[in-house]
């Protein structure tokens, strides 16, 4: 680990009891969900993390505890850094609080996890779907969700099919 | 076929001021059919007269879903999908999957194939500033400079054709290297581009630069500092603009740029003549590294040969059973990666293009995500337009450069 990076990992160790991970060269540190935002301030302003890179969700369904992993990778214009930041959470109702308090990028990222992962981020200015039409079911990005495909259509089913089609008939 | 809900109003109240309640104020939708919008979005505009009071971005129009298509295909055939997001900065797209791919499955790329690379996504860069000149342009109602930049477009989409057969979705770089080393015509191709280039820059300078009608549109027009951009997670041209000196090739150099002299541009002001003036900029600073990189091309084989991963040439599979045997397992099951995640990042055109990549120990990986520079370049639009007027609007919509199909992915 480098060594700049290693003072830092250590910092969110004592202060928020955090463990980590390194896989070729990138440090994972795991949070929760509790003191997510507490760890996103200390390091936006002690530590010159400026710049929420990417803000995303894995799903390891059918995995239930934890289920999904919320990702924050940051990094650090001023010291040429970045940092992941992994929150697990439980498969039933699972939460996030909001981090557009500490970063305004924050806002659409959330809103698409709502969208795509129907992780709730609490207290978001703004919790609508950001990507998918209002109304729809279902969170297409959970590993559960069927990935759609047209039924092909044969000799023996063209018209039951034909039926379904939206365009207009005679 | 989903049922359609009722959706009230009170869910969208907190958008919007007090003003519009009471209707003050207008709400004014522009798109998602509009010629200035770049393809398929949709601006939700508050309006106190012709000044711009709340401007809410609408997304989701050209949603396709890649990045969930992406889990249901081995890491070599979801690359092809990779074009289709970016369709303005397709090899730059390749380059980001392929180095995170080949930074999950550790695989190394040989030098010659490193410089193409850098060669093509350069060459990229510069076409794809073109098409946003030239859209700037016309936004701007200076219509013949969307001409001349089409006209210089297409010589790059012919160099882009010479070398993988195909203009716009090119799937060129592949991980381990490239699809096959480039024709001997290539060289000759791109000194022609590079002698020729610099002359017609000058020309859209000759057109805009100086305009004052142009200037007029632009200057102090949708001011961003740098504290706001870097909230936002604003990057690429837009934050250089606000006088933040951050460009990935310089800063976490991938591909070998750390041995090629360039500049990168920077200017403090941030407004809508600052975006447009770094990008010009930015098209021979481009030139440089693409000359750089063609001079010393080195020769050697272009692709890996560690052929776990890489697909053997045809030639091999007439006369070796076991690179038939490659052959076969990597198109069929494909190769599989740990159980683990990376996330390698490149500077496209509009900023930084990360992908977030995390294998399940098979050979498909369990989530692919694309951060999307125009995503969050866009997201800033609320900050930068409040209290202009709508025309220019258009200005500063046009100066995010935004891509549609980057957006909403």
């Amino acid at each position: 680990m480098d060594k700049k990076l290693e003072t830092i990992v250590q910092a969110l160790q004592e202060n928020f009891n955090t463990t980590n991970e390194e896989f070729r060269g990138e440090v994972h540190v795991f949070a929760t969900a509790e003191n997510i935002i507490d760890a996103l301030t200390l390091l936006r302003d002690k530590y010159d993390f400026e710049l929420l890179s990417a803000m995303t969700a894995t799903d390891y369904w059918p995995q239930q505890s934890p289920r999904f992993h919320v990702i924050y990778q940051l990094s650090s214009l001023a010291r040429n850094l970045t940092l992941q930041l992994r929150v697990p959470l439980n498969g039933d109702e699972p939460k996030i609080p909001t981090a557009t308090g500490v970063y305004k990028v924050a806002n659409w990222r959330e809103r698409e996890l709502l969208d795509m992962f129907g992780i709730t981020p609490e207290g978001h200015p703004d919790p609508r779907r950001i990507l998918m039409p209002e109304g729809t079911e279902g969170h297409p990005l959970r590993r559960d969700f069927p990935l759609g495909y047209e039924e092909p259509q044969f000799t023996f089913n063209f018209e039951e099919i034909d039926l379904g089609k939206p365009y207009a008939k005679e | 076929m989903a049922q359609l809900e009722e959706v009230s109003v009170d869910q969208f109240k907190h958008l919007v001021s007090e003003r519009a309640l009471t209707g003050e104020t207008m709400l004014l939708n522009m798109g998602p059919q509009h010629p200035s919008t770049h393809g398929v979005l949709r601006v939700l505009l508050e309006l106190d007269g012709e000044t711009i009071v709340n401007c809410i971005p609408d997304i989701g129009y050209l949603h396709t879903g890649i990045e969930k298509n992406m889990e249901a295909k081995t890491y070599l055939k979801a690359e092809v999908m990779s074009d289709r997001l970016d369709y303005m900065n397709t090899t730059g797209n390749n380059l980001a999957y392929c180095l995170a791919v080949e930074k999950l499955v550790d695989l190394d790329v040989p030098e010659r194939a490193q410089s193409i690379r850098v060669i093509l996504t350069e060459l990229q860069r510069i076409a794809s500033h073109l098409v946003w000149l030239a859209a700037f342009g016309l936004d701007l109602a200076a219509m013949s400079v969307f001409l001349y930049c089409f006209r210089e477009r297409e010589i790059i989409l012919d160099i882009l054709e010479l070398c993988s057969g195909q203009r716009m979705m090119t799937t060129y770089i592949r991980p381990g290297g490239l699809w096959r080393d480039v024709p001997v015509e290539f060289e000759t191709a791109v000194r022609n581009f590079i002698s020729y280039f610099p002359k017609r820059i000058d020309e859209y300078e000759a057109l805009l630069t100086k305009n004052p009608i142009f200037l007029d549109r632009l200057i102090s027009i949708g001011k961003l500092d740098a504290a706001t951009a870097l909230q936002y997670g604003v990057t690429g041209p837009m934050l250089r603009a606000s006088g933040v000196n951050w460009d990935l090739r310089k800063a976490r150099p991938y591909m070998g740029y750390e041995q090629y002299e360039f500049n990168v541009p920077v200017h403090p002001e941030g407004d809508t003549f600052a975006r447009y003036i770094i990008r010009v900029e930015e098209m021979r600073e481009s030139l440089k590294i693409v000359e750089q990189a063609l001079n010393k091309l080195p020769l050697g084989p272009v692709n890996s040969d560690n052929r776990k991963f890489v697909p053997p040439p045809r030639s091999e599979i007439g006369v070796s059973m076991e690179a038939l045997i490659h052959h076969f397992k990597l198109w069929t099951e494909g190769f599989s990666a740990p159980n683990a995640s990376v996330y390698s990042a490149v500077e496209s055109p509009r900023g930084e293009l990360g992908v977030f990549l995390e294998g399940d120990g098979g050979p498909k990986p369990r989530r692919v995500h694309w951060r999307t520079p125009s995503f969050d370049n866009l997201s800033v639009m609320a900050e930068i337009t409040k209290g202009h007027l709508v025309a220019d609007l258009v200005a500063i919509l046009a100066s995010v450069d935004i891509v549609l199909g980057d957006i909403d992915r």
